[in-house]
């Protein structure tokens, strides 16, 4: 049997038109999780936090330190986002990494070839989720420039009179639409390639000892990718709700 | 018999550029650090964020490489 991680998630079912494939099935659990210990950290809040409030403000506070360094005085309105974009990604790529995660599905036979679906899959090695977590951080991006610096300042950064701004505006427009793809692909690819890896060496090797240099590795790119998406939409909001210092 | 080398040149060729980006901001971190070790703070997040951009390059070549 050649096992291969396929490029795009495998559909399970439909709900009426909607097709559901094992990344959405998982993005949903995520989705849960989050939820679940937002609420219960935020059930009773007390002067003396208990376990999950205690690991709330830790959160949050390392975040807000983070964000402060960068933003300044914008951190209250940038600091959900960002912390959102990082919490999401990160337990998405750990969830992947747990045991049944892609291991765990049924064979399908199409036109005569059997293929593995797994029931689950980690979410981000599926370029669908991580180009809309890139779509949601450049128009979050876009649509705190136009609420800090007004639609004409706004405007007034990528179109001008003077023709040097304005080829700058138009490589910068451009620069935008590079970012949408440059944010998407790198995740994609680091958790995609980071799949792959663990499947080739827990199949084609020796599958006991050999795969555990590979999880460090993968939990440690799992963070470092979560993170790094978060920076870098931090710092392009920073730079977008800048007043012009030209 | 015949030999197709695009996939492994993609990824073989892609990867030199990064490698060696990737390689110089380590170099010049490290020069930073050891001529200042108390701002290690603020070299150290910068130099992990030049990084990640230098390595989503080879991220591309390998998605070629993949399905290419």
């Amino acid at each position: 049997m050649d096992t291969h991680v396929a490029l795009s998630a495998e559909k399970l079912f439909s709900i009426g038109p909607f097709p559901v494939t094992n990344s959405i099935l998982t993005t949903w659990i995520v989705t849960l999780l989050l939820i679940a210990f937002a609420y219960f950290a935020t059930r009773k809040i007390k002067a003396v936090p208990g376990f999950l409030q205690n690991i709330a403000e830790a959160m949050v506070e390392a975040f807000q330190d983070l964000v402060s360094s960068v933003a300044g005085d914008k951190t209250k309105v940038f600091l959900p986002i960002i912390t959102t974009f990082f919490f999401f990604i990160i337990v998405g790529n750990y969830l992947g990494l747990l045991p049944g995660v892609g291991s765990i599905g049924f064979f399908e036979t199409h036109d005569g070839q059997k293929t593995f679906v797994p029931f689950f899959r980690s979410i981000n090695s599926d370029l669908n989720t991580t180009l809309a977590l890139a779509l949601v951080s450049v128009f979050a991006t876009h649509y705190l420039s136009i609420k800090y610096l007004g639609l004409g300042g706004y405007l007034g950064k990528f179109f001008s009179l003077n023709p040097i701004f304005l080829f700058v505006g138009l490589l910068e427009i451009v620069s935008e639409i590079t970012k949408l793809f440059s944010l998407s692909f790198r995740l994609f690819g680091n958790v995609f390639a980071g799949e792959v890896l663990l499947t080739t060496a827990s199949t084609k090797l020796f599958a006991i000892i050999v795969p555990i240099p590979f999880y460090f590795l993968e939990l440690l790119v799992g963070f470092v990718q979560a993170l790094i998406f978060a920076m870098l939409t931090l710092v392009f909001m920073v730079i977008l709700t800048q007043k012009n210092a030209h | 018999m015949e030999i197709v080398l695009a996939k492994g040149a993609a990824i073989a060729i892609g990867g030199i550029g990064p490698a060696l980006a990737i390689g110089l901001i380590g170099f010049k971190a490290m020069e930073a650090i050891g001529r200042n070790p108390e701002a290690q703070g603020k070299v150290l997040p910068a130099m992990l964020i030049g990084m990640a951009f230098a390595e989503a390059i080879a991220i591309y070549a390998l998605i070629l490489a993949f399905t290419g």
